[in-house]
This record gives C-alpha cells, sequence and structure tokens, in this order.
C-alpha cells in the first residue's frame, strides 16, 4: 500500500486532510495544500514570490495554476470518493481565464462522471472572487490500473 | 547579399536563457535551463530535484513541474515568431502524460509554434527524456496575441533574420 495511501487513513482518523499535502514533496514547495475547514474540500495555492510568472504585471506562472488544478482533482479524489489507489492521471486541460494576481490562489474539484477505471474531473481556480475564476481544467484520472505506478 | 544573423548562436541561447528563465521567478526557481532556439522552436530542461517529486517512494516527478515547464517552452516558441512587439497569454493547455518520468534524469522539452493569425498562436511540444520518440508527455497550446501589460522583450524574430 502506498504511503499516501496510509496516510489518507491517518488524515481521515484525525478529520484533518492537511495530512495529505505533507506526504508529497512537490506539493509542500509549491505550498499546495487541501483544506476542509468550511466543511467544502478546497485546495490551497499559498502566495510565495517564486510562483510568479510575469514579473511586470505582475501575475502568476500559468503551469503553476494547472499544476495547483491538478493536485486539486487528486486530492479530491481521495478524500471525497473510495479510491483504493492513489489516482493516475491520463491527460489535463487547462482554460486560462484570467491572470492570477500574487495572491493566494484557491480551487474546488467536482467528479464530472465516475467510470470504473476512468474519472472526468473538473477544477476551479480562484482568488477573492468565486465567481471570477482565473483558471479551470478538466482531467482524466486512472483509478484501477495494472500499468505503470503513478507519478504520486 | 543576405544580412548576417543579428546574434550568435551562444549569444542567442544567452539571451533567451535570460529573458525566459532567469528573468521568469518561477521558471528560475524550477531550474529550468534553456537549451536550443530557432524561430519557431524552444526546447528546455528540467534537471530531476527531490523538491519537485511526486511520489517520494519512487522518486517520480509530479505533473506539475512538466506542465510548468511545456507552458514555459510552448510561450517561448510563441515568441519567436513574434514580428511586432505585442504582449501574449495562454489561452489553454492540454497536456497527455504518456509514461511517469524516468527518476534522477532530466526531462527535456521541445515546443513548435506551427500557426500564427493575427489573434491567436498555435504551438505543440513533447517532453522526453533523451529519447524523443519516446515521450513522456505530449502538449498541445494556444496562445492570445496582442493581451493588455506591457511588452517585457524585444522582438524576437529579429534576433532569426538571416
Amino acid at each position: 500500500m502506498s504511503k499516501l495511501i496510509q496516510r489518507l487513513a491517518e488524515a481521515r482518523k484525525q478529520g484533518n486532510v492537511g495530512l495529505l499535502a505533507e506526504a508529497i514533496p512537490y506539493a509542500r514547495w509549491m505550498q499546495i495544500a487541501p483544506e476542509n475547514g468550511t466543511g467544502e474540500l478546497l485546495t490551497r495555492m499559498r502566495y510565495h514570490e517564486e510562483l510568479i510568472g510575469n514579473t511586470f504585471l505582475p501575475a502568476i506562472h500559468g503551469g503553476t495554476l494547472g499544476a495547483m488544478l491538478e493536485m486539486t482533482a487528486i486530492f479530491h479524489l481521495l478524500w471525497e470518493t473510495d479510491t483504493p489507489t492513489v489516482p493516475k492521471i491520463v491527460n489535463i486541460t487547462v482554460d486560462y481565464l484570467r491572470s492570477a494576481r500574487p495572491r493566494d490562489v484557491i480551487a474546488a474539484a467536482k467528479v464530472t462522471k465516475q467510470g470504473r477505471r476512468m474519472v472526468n474531473v473538473f477544477a476551479e481556480a480562484w482568488q477573492d472572487d468565486r465567481s471570477r475564476p482565473v483558471a479551470s481544467a478538466s482531467a482524466h484520472f486512472l483509478v484501477q490500473s495494472e500499468d505503470e505506478p503513478s507519478a504520486l | 547579399m543576405a544580412k548576417p544573423p543579428l546574434a550568435s548562436p551562444d549569444e542567442r541561447l544567452a539571451l533567451f536563457q535570460k529573458l525566459f528563465s532567469d528573468a521568469i521567478p518561477h521558471n528560475k526557481a524550477l531550474g529550468i535551463k534553456v537549451v536550443a532556439v530557432a524561430k519557431g522552436l524552444a526546447s528546455m530542461q528540467l534537471d530531476w530535484r527531490e523538491e519537485l517529486v511526486g511520489n517520494p517512494e519512487t522518486g517520480v516527478l509530479a505533473g506539475g513541474p512538466i506542465t510548468a515547464m511545456l507552458d514555459g517552452c510552448c510561450g517561448m516558441a510563441v515568441a519567436t515568431m513574434l514580428t511586432k512587439p505585442e504582449p501574449f497569454a495562454t489561452l489553454d493547455l492540454r497536456i497527455d502524460y504518456a509514461k511517469p518520468a524516468e527518476p534522477g534524469k532530466p526531462v527535456i522539452a521541445e515546443a513548435e509554434c506551427y500557426r500564427m493569425t493575427r489573434s491567436v498562436a498555435f504551438t505543440r511540444a513533447f517532453a522526453h527524456q533523451g529519447d524523443p520518440k519516446n515521450p513522456i508527455a505530449a502538449a498541445a497550446g494556444t496562445f492570445m496575441l496582442g493581451t493588455k501589460g506591457k511588452v517585457t522583450r524585444p522582438v524576437m524574430a529579429k534576433e532569426f533574420l538571416k
């Protein structure tokens, strides 16, 4: 069993979804972590200078928004669905809707279609105003596979 | 007689390294290196590092750093095509993860801007670990040209004048 799945059991016992991020070096480095303080599972990317992609606007790098939407979808699948394995990303399409300012980015995900082997997830990221998203993404994940192991 | 190129290949690479990695905080944090550039083409390299790992048991890189490099590499390919100074922004980016990156080995991105219209630039890219025929990821990105904001770079297409 993967460490992340063990960590998930621990997080459920403590009711602290934030533990999931601690098991992933990249999530720690990016300061991306899930939180469930409001009752809804959200993922937050804490602003720090290394996220900047355009120093003149200034704006957060588009690649980091894609990365955090991908993590949002994974945390959602781990926490909100009964996945016995770590979901394996197949592909993701990110739409960039507005430039993201040097502030925290928050995102939420939902499962659009749950199949036996494949799941489609939609995720949306915003900053101050949820009705003005900065980026959205849809992604496919294999949730049961004999293929090579997941990147997570 | 044709005019000589404005810069030697090494000077050109140094210029693109400065503009597309050193001057972009996130690319710099990832340690992205610009390894090749030509009109409509861009190539970058990302070295393996513990902090960028998604699965600590296998040491496989997370998808995020590869996404960020492919976005940056497609953007650089667009910049090489600009004939007038104008800002641009990523409109959408699709990534297909063909297989996990092998731990410890650098990842190379190669992007091509294959079509420019007045408003939109179309790009595609692959990421591989030494064999371009055996990619770990494929990308397709579109970019909106003439977005608001300041022009922060010189007209890159001039670098490739013959």
